[in-house]
Order: structure tokens, then sequence, then C-alpha cells
């Protein structure tokens, strides 16, 4: 009796000790101030190959019922398949939270969901997709930098200057604009991309590649072109 | 008592009499022969197949799943890539394209690869112990095996365990690599590649062997200190040098200078000191005229560099350099550096004092301003000759009295493959081999005060592009058979003779590719005497401006005399000709005006050239090729038409597509392009 005694004060003593031990590690955020809303303010819709960090941070901000910036409110961070650092911070001087996503090992879209709670209970949520590119993927991209975006990316950067501007209507679309391109199938795509605008009755100012680009790298900008699609490319129903 | 007696009990009831003893000893050998069978039962593998086969019966192709999944264990075996892979018995649906919209584990089929699986198994990429059955042994690092699963991120290091040149589908790998080369990695560490050459590194450190004729004693110590204060663009690392230290280098560099060729060389005095306030004015104008940006940045006033970075950023060159050094310099660079990518530019001695002016001009007065150093005396010089000897600065530059230092840093051919238990892993850090080799690159000096190797300052993309390079050195890259690996030969050509002696001095090759040697920023000039005529291109090289007006980067006027560029040209005629340009390919009586009406007609219409070709600068704007206003008299008709029909056969990479032309489009397109002719404004005949 004794002994049960001693050995469960002992258990009284050690228990609390392991609990205020890991406490101390790991002291929960909580939030100071309760935001209205929160708004994304960068890094979504970046590619990246599969598995590596995203090159920008996804930035957020909490906004308080009169719209203005609040600072210390608690934002936590989740999405399948990816490691983000932190996943949860407290907004800073100008409101704001940043977070460092590096994507999953498997292609295709990620959503980081951005959670900060409510003054009322519930919490207020912004969904953010992220693009992870594969082996196929990667090459659409490259094969498109070469030979496709000159002419269909209205953005110029140092090493080319877009073409864009000087086409004649009708012009072209960007690869992301998954509001026309979803609706085309693959082999259209392939077709037109093979074969020049004309052989979907379009503009002859995309020439034929069948004879410069093989097969592989064809279909790889047409992989390309679903993976960045906004909005995000739904492949046709398999038959049932 | 009792528990004697029970257990007295227990012991005569299996041992007591010999049948008692023969059935336990039977069950007891029956129990254990059963315990393989029963571990095989309940083991992983099984499990997952079982659930796999109940999963397909889901889908809408059920049939066609159940016919193709063979259950028990699966293996590929390549003997010659030692490969003996089972992860195929747990990854069942590897090669299943219906199952594309799975994402569940162990059941997803393979995205799409440029290898099949069952010629290079699973290993050959995705490290981790092919022949394991269980999740744990398969995937990560066990005491018997170390190899874990090769994280998705630098999955792309696989592949340069065969492939030596730059692959589309690697973009990471390719960066890492051109980053081996690019921030001077292989002048201290050997790094051999699987074809057997060693990386060799691109970046050309400056010898300092007279560096006192060019700078002083505090711009020395001023640099290394840290460079990037100088400039931003500075590949030399940060060492942390203390102000002794950077004091002591500095005395020693300054002391072990000898003259240079150049310092014999005399300066007229004449135009050392120009009239006008706006001498800088025009040396400004006068650097964007010889087009230095094309390989020299320098910051704007928005901080941004601008211009290119083959060459040194001169931000604040007035800071560093003797006036009467660069004045020699821009004379002849090859008199104080022989081994420059410089161009000799036969300025002459007003363009010199001009550009000097310029430069000096491009400084930071709170520099050098805090610098002030004691005197130089020997303790100094010799403290300094032993860092310099320590640091190993000779891997990189050359110093005089001082020997470059023999496997001055490990050898890193094998780092993809360096076991575990020989890495000492930083406390707190993931004991992974990729972790270890970002977390070196990052911070080396986080994994010992006294290691030498400096802190690059790299992104963090860009150490992961170089962590990717170096996981690509696995002992089965070092080990490839030679038909496995992948590479395309890098000749060394270099012109011969007088023209090739004149090309050197300008350095023709910094910028031009001839024959697979040389730099890539302006045309390969390998066929340029098929492509181009006599008349237009002794224009050309009086007057080079005119190619690409809109481009930043251009080629440079070179002041060559009338002899020098008839030389050169006929010598590129003649040296840099194509196979197959003979009067046969091309009939030139065909391209005649009703030939031209119709290449016309394709050319707007069928092909709308002008999306990318300016053929008129009154009506075309397309500006993804070169301008075609003048072809006419730049290219000749062989040349147009043969490049019509293939592009790519001529210039491998071109981004202009092969339109599969028929031999009469060519023609017609070809007559056409031939029309386009600007008024010549005379030149050398």
């Amino acid at each position: 009796m004794r002994r049960l005694r001693v050995a469960c004060l002992t258990f009284l003593l050690i228990v609390p000790l392991g609990c205020t031990k890991r406490s101390n590690v790991n002291p929960p955020l909580s939030s100071k101030v309760y935001g209205a809303q929160i708004v994304l303010l960068s890094g979504d819709k970046q590619a990246a190959g599969v598995g590596s960090k995203l090159a920008d941070p996804v930035v957020v901000q909490v906004n308080g019922a009169d719209g203005s910036a609040l600072t210390g409110a608690l934002v936590s961070f989740h999405g399948e398949g990816l490691v983000l650092t932190p996943a949860e911070a407290l907004s800073d001087a100008s409101g704001q939270v940043s977070v460092s996503v590096q994507l999953g090992g498997i292609p295709g879209g990620y959503e980081l969901v951005a959670d900060a709670p409510k003054a009322g209970g519930g919490s207020t949520t912004i969904n953010v997709r992220e693009i992870a590119l594969g082996y196929q993927e990667k090459v659409g991209k490259e094969v498109s930098y070469k030979y496709c975006t000159t002419c269909h990316d209205p953005e110029s950067t140092p090493e080319r200057v877009s073409n864009l501007d000087n086409l004649a209507p009708p012009l072209p679309h960007q690869f992301t604009d998954g509001n026309t391109l979803n609706s085309m199938s693959d082999a259209d795509l392939i077709k037109v991309i093979a074969d020049g605008g004309p052989a979907l009755g379009k503009s002859p100012q995309t020439p034929a590649y069948r004879n410069t680009l093989t097969q592989a790298q064809i279909k790889a900008v047409v992989a390309y072109i679903r993976a960045v699609a906004d909005p995000p490319y739904q492949p046709p129903a398999t038959k049932h | 008592m009792s528990l004697r007696n029970q257990f007295g009990g227990v012991w005569r009831f299996f041992v007591g009499t010999a049948p008692r003893r023969f059935a336990s000893v039977s069950v007891l050998l029956a129990i254990v022969s059963a315990i393989a069978p029963t571990k095989d039962f309940f083991s992983q593998w099984r499990h997952y197949q079982e659930e796999y086969s109940h999963f397909i019966r889901t889908r809408p192709d059920a049939g066609r799943l159940q016919r193709r999944f063979e259950s028990g264990i699966h293996q590929i075996w390549i003997p010659e890539q030692r490969v003996v892979d089972r992860c195929t018995t747990c990854h069942v649906a590897l090669q299943e394209a219906s199952l594309s919209d799975v994402r569940k584990e162990p059941f997803r089929p393979h995205p799409a690869m440029p290898h099949s699986l069952t010629e290079f198994g699973c290993v050959v990429c995705h490290h981790g112990q092919g022949a394991a059955t269980t999740v744990q042994e398969a995937h990560y690092s066990t005491k018997a095996w170390e190899q874990p699963i090769l994280p998705a991120r630098y999955l792309e290091s696989s592949c340069g365990q065969c492939h030596m040149d730059a692959l589309e589908g690697t973009p990471q790998l390719n960066l890492g690599r051109r980053l081996l080369a690019r921030y001077g990695c292989a002048h201290c560490h050997a790094i051999t590649q699987p074809d057997g050459t060693l990386v060799a590194p691109v970046d050309e450190p400056p010898s300092l062997e007279h560096v006192a004729e060019k700078t002083t004693r505090e711009w020395i110590f001023a640099w290394t200190k840290n460079p990037q204060a100088y400039a931003a663009s500075a590949t030399m690392p940060n060492y942390r040098f203390s102000d002794q230290e950077a004091s002591d280098i500095a005395s020693f560099l300054v002391a072990q200078s000898t003259s240079s060729d150049n310092s014999a060389k005399e300066l007229p005095k004449s135009v050392a000191s120009l009239p006008g306030s706006d001498t800088v004015q025009e040396g400004t104008s006068l650097y964007g005229t010889l087009f230095c940006a094309s390989c020299h940045a320098i910051q704007n006033a928005a901080g941004n560099l601008v211009g290119g970075e083959m060459a040194p950023e001169l931000t604040r060159a007035g800071n560093k350099v003797n006036p009467d050094w660069l004045r020699r310099w821009l004379r002849a660079p090859q008199g104080y550096d022989p081994k420059t990518r410089m161009p000799r530019y036969r300025l002459d001695e007003k363009q010199i004092a001009l550009l000097s002016s310029f430069l000096l001009s491009k400084k930071d007065d709170d520099l050098l301003a805090n610098v002030h150093l004691p005197a130089s005396d020997a303790q100094s010089i010799a403290r300094g000759k032993k860092l310099v000897s320590d640091y190993g600065c000779v891997a990189c530059h050359r110093i005089n009295g001082v020997n470059p230092p023999e496997s001055f840093a490990p050898d890193l051919s094998r780092i993809g493959s360096k076991p575990l238990f020989q890495v000492g892993f930083l406390r707190g850090m993931p004991e992974t081999l990729p972790d270890y080799i970002a977390g070196k690159i990052h911070d080396p000096r986080a994994f010992g005060p006294a290691l030498k190797m400096p802190n690059f300052s790299l992104t963090d993309g860009q150490i992961e592009a170089l962590t990717t390079a170096l996981l690509a050195q696995t002992d089965r890259a070092v080990t490839m058979p030679p038909e496995l690996v992948r590479s395309s030969p890098h000749p060394k050509y270099h012109p011969g003779g007088g023209a090739g002696r004149l090309m050197e001095d300008l350095r023709c090759q910094s910028c031009h590719a001839i024959n697979g040697n040389g730099g890539d920023m302006a045309p390969d000039l390998t066929f340029e005497g098929s492509a181009v005529n006599r008349a237009w291109l002794l224009d050309f090289m009086k007057n080079p401006n005119t190619l690409r007006p809109a481009l930043i980067r251009r080629m440079p006027k070179f002041n060559l005399s009338d002899a020098e560029i008839k030389g050169l040209s006929d010598y590129m005629l003649s040296a840099y000709q194509a196979s197959g340009f003979d009067s046969q390919a091309l009939d030139l009586s065909t391209l005649n005006s009703d030939a031209a009406t119709r290449g016309k007609q394709l050319f707007y219409s069928k092909y709308a050239c002008q999306s990318c070709h300016i053929a008129d600068y009154k009506k075309d704007k397309g500006y993804v090729g070169p301008a075609l206003a003048g072809v006419g008299d730049r290219l000749t008709s062989v040349w147009m038409y043969r490049w019509l029909k293939n592009p790519n056969a001529l210039l491998p990479g071109t981004p202009m597509p092969n339109f599969s032309l028929s031999d009469n489009e060519a023609r017609d397109l070809t007559a056409f392009l031939a029309t386009l002719k600007e008024h010549k404004k005379g030149g050398l005949k």
C-alpha cells in the first residue's frame, strides 16, 4: 500500500513536469485580435518543379471589419501534400503573413488554405492554387519558352521581348487562358501546334511545327498548357 | 509452493514420457515452420495487392485491369545497370494510364517519363532499395542499407548520371551545372563527370601578377573585405576576413606584383587631359556606341544592372583603376592579361581619353573613404602570403611566388553516394544527404569555424539547383558504362593563319561560336561564308551597327583597316562554308519576277512571315527573327533557299520552324526575299 502511494505521488509529480516542458518548447500561438476578412496579396498560381520550393512566398493580409490591416491576428495554413513554413503565424505590423510553400511530389494543382479566426467564432479563409510541374510539363515549359511564348505572352522579360503587340488580330491566347483553351480537346491542340493555325481554320500566324518539334515535345506543350490553365483544366470524364 | 507444483504438472504433461516428448517437439516444429508462410501471408505487399484487387473492381475498366494484374512478387532485373527492383510489387499500377485520376499511393500510375520502366527500373532515378519488399526498407535508410528515396525536388539529378548535355526536362539540373562552372566551384573541387572529363570552370578570375599596376592597396583591402560592396554582381565570395587579415593580403598582393608588358608602353601626353566640360558626356555616348554594355554592366540610378554579365561590372570602376593603367588597357588589354576575353578595339587616343574619363567618373565616394591602412611591412607581407596560400587564392588567381595547390578541396566526383556515416550533420538538421549538401552550400562555416570554404550568398533556388547537380555525382554515374553516357563533343576550334591571329586579337569567339567553339551571344559563324554576300560582309565589317537596331547587345565597331576587313572577309567566305552549296542546289535563272510575286503572296498570306520578320519597315512589325529588309543584299540566294527548306539543318536549335515548304514554294519565297534590297551607301568594293 505504501509502495503504491509512493508510485502514485511520483507519477503525479512527473506528469505535470512532462507537460510543462512540452508547452515550453512549443508555445501555442493565440490570436490577439480577430479579423473580418483575409485577402491574398501575392504568390498564387506559381508553377515550379514537383517537390520544389516556390520562388516567392504566399502573402496574405488580415483586415478588420473596417477594411484596415490588423496586427497580431492568427493565420494558419494547410494544404494536402504541401510543406508550409510556418504553418501558423501572427500577422505582422502591416497585417501581413507570408508563408513559404514546398510543393508535393505529384505533378498537378495544389490548394493552400489560409485560415484566420473571426471575432464571433468561425473563421475567414482564402484558397490559393499552386502548380507542380512533372517531367512532361517541364519539357513543355522549356519548349514553349523557346518557340511559343514570344507571341503567346504579352509580358516581356530581359531575355525576350514580347511579339504579341506586333501581330495582326486575331491575337494569340495566353497559355494560362483556361476559359478559351480548356474547351479545346487535346487532339485539337496537338493539331494546331503540328499543322499550324489554318488546320483549325485559325490564323496562319501560328506556324506548323510538325517538322520542327517531335510528337513528344508537342504533347509536352499540351501537358504544360493543361497544367497552367486558369481556371484549372478538368480532363473529360473517362467512359463508364 | 503451489506454483512449482503446477509447473511440475505442465512439465510432466508435455515431456513426461517419450511419446509426449515427440508430440511436443513435433508441434513446436510445426509452429516454427509456419512462421515464414505466416509472415509472408501477412506481408505488406500482399496487403497492398489485395487492396488493389478490391479497388480495381470499382473501376469502369475492371476486367482489363484485372487481366493485367498478376499477384506475387514482381521484379525488374537489369544486370548491366545493377538493378533488381521489386518496387512494382506494391506500386502495381505504374503502367495503368486509365488510373491517371488516382492519387492514392501505391496505386498511382507513373506520370509521363522519358524512359521505359522495364528498361531502367526504378532506383536508377528514385534511389531507395530496389530489392526490399517492405515500405520501411525500400524507402528509408536502415542500418543495413542507407540509400533512401531521393526527394522529388532533387529528382532531376538522376538524369545527370548519364546525360551530360542540358536536357529540356531538367531545368534545375541544367542551372545547377551552369552554376558549378560559373561560380568557380571546380577551381577548388575536382568533379569528374560520367564521361570521365572534369567540370571546367567558365568564370575567368583575373591574374593578380601585375595587380599593383591596376589598382591600389586600399581598393584590394576593400574588395577582399566585401567584394559585393564594390560590385553587386561580383561572383567572388565574401571570406569574412578581419581588417587585419584583409590588410595583410592587400600588402602581399601589392608586394608580389610585377610589371606587365603594357607598363613599358609610353602614353602620349598630348591627349591626357581633354578640354571641355562635356568630356564625360561624350565618353558616355562613346561607351554606348562601342556597345561596351554587351559585356559590361553598370548600375543605373534605380539600382538595376544594365548590361551583360560576361565581363566585370563597372559601376564603381573609378574607385578601382589607376588612370594610366586604364588607358593602356583600353589600348591593348592583352598586354596586361594575355587570357582576357576583351577584344583589342583599335581605339584612337581621343576615344581612349573619352572612355577613360567616363569610366573614372563611375565611382562611389564612400567606398574607400574610411580605408586607412598602416604602412606595409615585411611581417604584414609574410602574413598575407600565408593567408593567400592557406585560403587557396591561387586555385583561382595567378599570383607570383605561390604555387597552385593540388587537391585543395575534397573531390566531389562521388558526393551523391557519400555514405551517411561519413557525414557530420549539424545538430537539428534532417539527417539526409541532400539536406547536408544544401546546408553546406548555404553556410559552409556552420559546419566548423576552421573550414575555408566561404559563403557564396546564393539564393534558395540556386542552392537547390547546385545540390541537384552534385547529387548527380553518384557511384553509379562515375562507373557508368561508356555506351550509356550521353554527351556531345566540345571541339576546341581556333581559326589559323593571319586571319586567325586577327580573329584572336578581336576575340571573335568571345561572342560568336565557330565549329562548335565560342560564345552564344552573337550568331554562329560556322557557315557564314555560305550565307552572306561578299559586298554585304565588307560593308558590315566597316559599320556593323545595322542588323538588329533594337538590341542592346550588338556587335561593336572595331576601327578595322580596309586591308584587315578584306583579309578577314575573304577568309570567312572561303573557310566557313556548308557542304552542298554549289550551283546545283538552285537554278538562279528561275528566280524571276513572276516567282517573286508568288513569293510575296506566300510571305504575307499563306505563311504570315511578317508576324516574326520585317520585310518592309513601313508596314511590318514582327520582331522575333531578324529584319529581312535588305536581306537580298545580305544573304546568298542558295542560302535562303536551303534555309527555308530546313533551317535546323543549317543552325541546329534555331527557333525558326521548318515549314515543310515544297521546292517551288521555297524557290518563290527566295525570289521574293532576293528583291529586298536597301540603297547602297557605297563602301569597299
